[in-house]
This record gives structure tokens, C-alpha cells and sequence, in this order.
């Protein structure tokens, strides 16, 4: 038995992530019959409140304020300090995200205690917490406990599965009135800068279709764009050809970018180093196009076609168009 | 202006996962005998991100730290290579067995012992356990300004400019100095050294520390942080399909109509 709190993630929008619901899913596992309370911190975020319970929290802790809209540190770790200190947790679920990244090393150096960053698996066992982490990119994994307490995590987007909302669920509110003073932050915040949504949004999208050095230069994105728009997808890339600066760095599925998880992930000219897979392994059906046969990925793909990647993409294109009859 | 570069030795990262040696007795993971250990990808970045500013200042001092046995001098010469000024090792028995909670605390302890550091930098994670903790520790143990992950970094009139990498976006932000700054693979590609340059490398100041040089205790360091309990290979029980044809055309129509069939698309 534990008492979990999860700090809930927001989309950019503002309504709740799914990360969130992941989160409190996996807290209600591993609390068995302890308490789980769910932290919310940011602008406009207190009608969340019931979408929070209804996941499964027993209990709400509310911080809004227009001060939590971006994240700032400095901004969270009182207010993070001050649910702790309420809410007396055994362990603290964060997001892998650009909050926990940086939120849940911190407040592991504060209480003296371990933060298991990127989990993708949690369980009870023999009384502790046990955290699943790939390391070396995805190469192997570790099985972690956390010494000291509270107990930290981070949680990888789509690792866990998200209950069921049950809306007859209701929670204790508590609202949390700490409110933030950027006039004494050490780190000011200048500037945020958001890249133009256009189509689908990568993680969102149902098919996505990677590009990596193999395409040969920047201009086989545009084939793979043709493609995903075909096919009502996104595009994603490597680190390499992000790097490269061949495709936005928004795009960039993997460890350090993003993780996709959807029913068709189509990797072209990627090799699958395990910085890749760990932001692409959780699609349902990989397919690889690749002129190597024996490149990384694909162990972990259900289709692959080996060959010149235009001409395989070129055919592929026409016949998912009769297919649609366009 | 002094700046301390964190990097750490680890087995090479372009080691194809198949060929990795997971071995869950030691709780060690190793690339194959005779495949040489490499600076952390995003630590050589973080070398190059304090060139950057040492030249931009035209004046400055760059001390590399890693924690490590021996052989990491070998990437303190790397990045000494690389144009940066003396080196210090901590290769304490002791030490060099800590998870990065703990060698964060030993970092730190070297930046203290420094003294006159004004900026510290380090990879936003290391390329083997994959982290990202120790930039976090050392603004919190040292209890400076802290900026992560960024994608740019630079020092006008004691203050230091970053941009952050955000999922979506970039955030740009100035904190006073001292300061710690964890940087990212978009900043760019680490230099390459220079034949002179790894001549003047072997002439270059290299330091040995040990836990009672910082004063430290190896016991209470390891009291926090993680503990390993199982090391493996995840497995994959996936038969994968190679779709053929008489073209590669033909090949790429298959994989449409396969895909189709199997209710995918």
C-alpha cells in the first residue's frame, strides 16, 4: 500500500493531457488501497478538477494561477513543495515531458531521495515500488527502486493505459493559494516561441511516417509528406536528419523528441538506432523500408520491404490512392 | 570567466543494441571487447557550447570534470583536444561506483573546490543510463540559476542567455551567473580536433582527485539516488514479414494491398 500523488501534464491548449490519465491509472495500480491525490498546476485548470477524479483521484490538489501558465522552475517547486508537504506521498509521479524532466531530478536532490526518469513500467513487489526504465537508448532495461522518500518518477507518455472515465467519481478539492513571484526567480523567462501547428499533430496522428539518412537528402520529405497527407498522417524524423537540419526539429521522434505510438508507424531509411526506438517502439504495426536488411529496426517491425526507398515509397503511394479510390 | 564542462566516459552509444552485454550479476551493461569507450555524445556538445563562449569572451579558462577510474582520463584528453584548458579526474574507488544522484554530489563538490567557476555546463543526460539528473543536482546542491535541455547558450555582462528545447517550442531565458546550463544535441556538432591540438593536449594539466581531497564520505552518497535490482535485453516476439516483388514499385503496391488485408489501413 502506497500513497501516490501525480502531477498532472496539460496539452497547450489547456485541457488535460493524456499523459495525466495515464499517470493516475498507474497510481491507482500500485496504491492499492492507499490514497491517490492528483496535483493540478497552471492557468485556468481548476474545471479539471472532476475529468482528474473521475480517472481515479481521491483527492484534488488545485494551484491556478496565470503565473503557472508556463513552466518556470522557480514557479513550480514551491507549490510543488507545499502539495508534498500536504499530501505526504510515498511516491511522486511527474511526466517525462518538458515539466518533469526538469521538475523531478530537483525535488529528488531536495528530499534527499532517487528520481527513476522515463518509466515505462511500475509495480509493487515485495512491499517497493519497482520502476521499469530502458537505458542505453532503449538497449536494455533496468528495474529500479528509489532510495530515500518520497520516491519520484517520471512517466513516459503513452506507457501506461489510460482507465476509463467514471464521471459518478468525485474528489476532495483542495485549493492550494501559493502563488508564484517571478520578481525573485533567478532564471527569467524572456521569450516562448511555438512552432505554427500545421496538420495533424505527430502525436495524435494514427500513421506516421518517418524519415532518416537514408532518404539521401531533405527533399524525400516531400515524398513522405505527399504520403501522410494521403493518408491523413504526420510525418516524424530521426535525430540524425534533424540534426542535419533536414526536417524540424519539432519532428523528431526519439528518446530526446517525441513518442508516437500509432497503429502504423512507417519508418523509411531510418536504421532504428535505440535512441529511435525508444520514441517509436509503442506503435501497433512498424513497417520498415530500408535497403539494408539487417538494420536495427527490423526486429521490431511486423512488414519490411528492402530496396531503393523511392521507388517502394512511389508504389506504395499509388496503391494506397486506388485503395482510398482517389 | 571559468567554466567547468562535465563529461562522462561511456561504452560506445553507435554500439548496435543486439551487441550490447547486459550483465545483471555486476549490474553493468559494456559494448564488445575492443570497442573503445566514448565521451557521452551530448557532454562533447556541452565542451563545444563552452568553446563557443570562450571565444565569443576572447578570454576564459575551461576545466573539464569528469568522475571515473583511470581510463577516463581518456575523455578529459578528448575534450582537452577539443581546445579546452586542464582537466581534473576523480578516479576514487569509492566514487566512481555512484549512480548519477551521487556523482552529481561529487561534481559539485569539485565545482566548490574550483572556486572561482562562474558557469558549469553538462549534457542534458548521458548517453548509457539515459538520466538527465545531474544538471538539476548541481543547481540544486550548488544553489544556482538552473536552465535545461537548451539548444543555445551564451555569457554578455555576467549573465548567460539560453534558449530551452520544449516538445513543442523553444523557450529563451537569462539568468545572472554563477550559473548551470545543461545542453542538448541541437546546439550542434562537437569540433573536431585539430593534429596541433592533440599535440598541445598532451601537454595539458590533468588533476587527480579523491573523495578526501573533496571531502567527501562514499557511504553517504550512496544512500540516496536508485538502486538496480534487475539489468536485461527486452525482447521482441515479432516475426517480421519482407513484402517482395518483381520491382521495387511492385514491392511498394504489395505492401499497400498487405496492409490493407491485415486491416491497417
Amino acid at each position: 500500500m502506497a500513497n501516490v500523488l501525480v502531477i498532472c501534464e496539460f496539452n497547450d491548449e489547456g485541457s488535460l493531457a493524456p499523459l495525466s490519465a495515464e499517470m493516475i491509472g498507474a497510481a491507482r495500480a500500485i496504491a492499492e488501497g492507499g490514497k491517490v491525490d492528483a496535483a493540478l498546476i497552471g492557468s485556468g485548470v481548476s474545471g479539471l478538477a472532476n475529468e482528474v477524479a473521475s480517472y481515479g483521484a481521491d483527492r484534488v490538489f488545485v494551484a491556478d494561477h496565470e503565473g503557472y501558465k508556463d513552466y518556470q522552475l522557480e514557479a513550480f517547486l514551491p507549490v510543488v513543495e507545499e502539495i508534498i508537504g500536504q499530501s505526504s506521498p510515498e511516491v511522486v509521479l511527474l511526466g517525462q515531458s518538458n515539466v518533469g524532466r526538469d521538475l523531478a531530478p530537483r525535488l529528488a536532490f531536495k528530499h534527499n531521495s532517487g528520481a527513476a526518469m522515463d518509466v515505462i513500467e511500475i509495480k509493487t513487489e515485495g512491499g517497493k515500488v519497482h520502476f521499469t526504465r530502458p537505458v542505453f537508448g532503449g538497449g536494455a532495461r533496468a528495474d529500479v527502486t528509489v532510495k530515500g522518500s518520497p520516491a519520484f518518477a517520471t512517466v513516459r507518455p503513452k506507457s501506461q493505459d489510460a482507465p476509463a472515465p467514471d464521471t459518478a467519481r468525485k474528489a476532495e478539492v483542495v485549493a492550494i493559494s501559493t502563488a508564484p513571484d517571478p520578481s525573485s526567480f533567478k532564471v527569467k523567462l524572456l521569450e516562448t516561441t511555438q512552432p505554427e501547428a500545421e496538420g495533424i499533430r505527430l502525436e495524435d496522428a494514427d500513421v506516421v511516417i518517418s524519415g532518416g539518412r537514408g532518404l539521401g537528402s531533405a527533399e524525400g520529405f516531400q515524398v513522405l509528406e505527399e504520403v501522410a497527407k494521403l493518408m491523413k498522417g504526420a510525418v516524424g524524423a530521426s535525430r540524425a536528419v534533424c540534426d542535419m537540419g533536414w526536417y524540424p526539429v519539432a519532428h523528431q521522434v526519439g528518446l530526446t523528441g517525441k513518442v508516437v505510438s500509432p497503429t502504423l508507424y512507417i519508418a523509411v531509411g531510418i536504421s532504428g538506432a535505440s535512441q529511435h526506438m525508444a520514441g517509436c517502439a509503442g506503435s501497433k504495426n512498424i513497417v520498415t523500408i530500408n535497403k539494408d536488411p539487417d538494420a536495427n529496426i527490423l526486429a521490431a517491425s511486423r512488414f519490411a520491404v528492402v530496396g531503393d526507398w523511392k521507388p517502394i515509397m512511389e508504389g506504395f503511394k499509388r496503391k494506397v490512392a486506388e485503395l482510398r479510390g482517389t | 570567466m571559468h567554466i567547468a564542462v562535465c563529461v562522462k566516459q561511456v561504452a560506445d552509444y553507435e554500439t548496435p543494441a543486439a551487441n550490447l552485454r547486459v550483465d545483471d550479476a555486476t549490474k553493468k551493461i559494456s559494448a564488445p571487447p575492443g570497442v573503445a569507450p566514448v565521451v557521452s555524445q551530448f557532454d562533447a556538445i556541452a565542451v563545444e557550447a563552452a568553446l563557443r563562449i570562450k571565444e565569443a569572451a576572447g578570454e576564459g579558462t575551461i576545466t573539464i570534470v569528469t568522475v571515473g577510474p583511470d581510463g577516463a582520463r581518456e575523455v578529459i584528453k578528448q575534450a582537452l583536444a577539443m581546445g579546452a584548458d586542464e582537466g581534473i579526474l576523480v578516479n576514487d574507488p569509492a566514487l566512481v561506483e555512484l549512480d548519477s544522484f551521487g556523482t552529481a554530489r561529487v561534481l559539485a563538490a569539485v565545482v566548490q573546490k574550483l572556486g572561482d567557476v562562474q558557469l558549469v555546463l553538462c549534457g542534458r543526460q548521458a548517453t548509457d543510463w539515459d538520466m538527465g539528473v545531474v544538471g538539476a543536482g548541481l543547481g540544486e546542491i550548488l544553489g544556482w540559476p538552473t536552465v535545461s535541455i537548451v539548444k543555445s547558450v551564451s555569457v554578455a555582462d555576467s549573465k548567460v542567455q539560453a534558449e530551452r528545447v520544449l516538445t513543442d517550442g523553444f523557450q529563451k531565458v537569462e539568468a545572472e551567473l554563477p550559473a548551470v546550463v545543461s545542453v542538448s544535441n541541437e546546439l550542434g556538432e562537437p569540433r573536431y580536433p585539430q593534429l596541433r591540438q592533440i599535440m598541445m593536449a598532451a601537454r595539458k594539466q590533468v588533476t587527480n582527485y579523491s573523495a578526501g581531497d573533496l571531502g567527501l564520505d562514499a557511504a553517504q552518497l550512496s544512500e540516496s539516488g536508485l538502486s538496480i535490482e534487475k539489468l536485461y535485453k527486452p525482447t521482441y516476439d515479432l516475426q517480421t514479414e519482407i513484402i517482395e516483388g518483381d520491382t521495387p514499385e511492385q514491392a511498394g503496391e504489395k505492401l499497400a494491398l498487405r496492409l490493407r488485408e491485415a486491416k491497417i489501413i
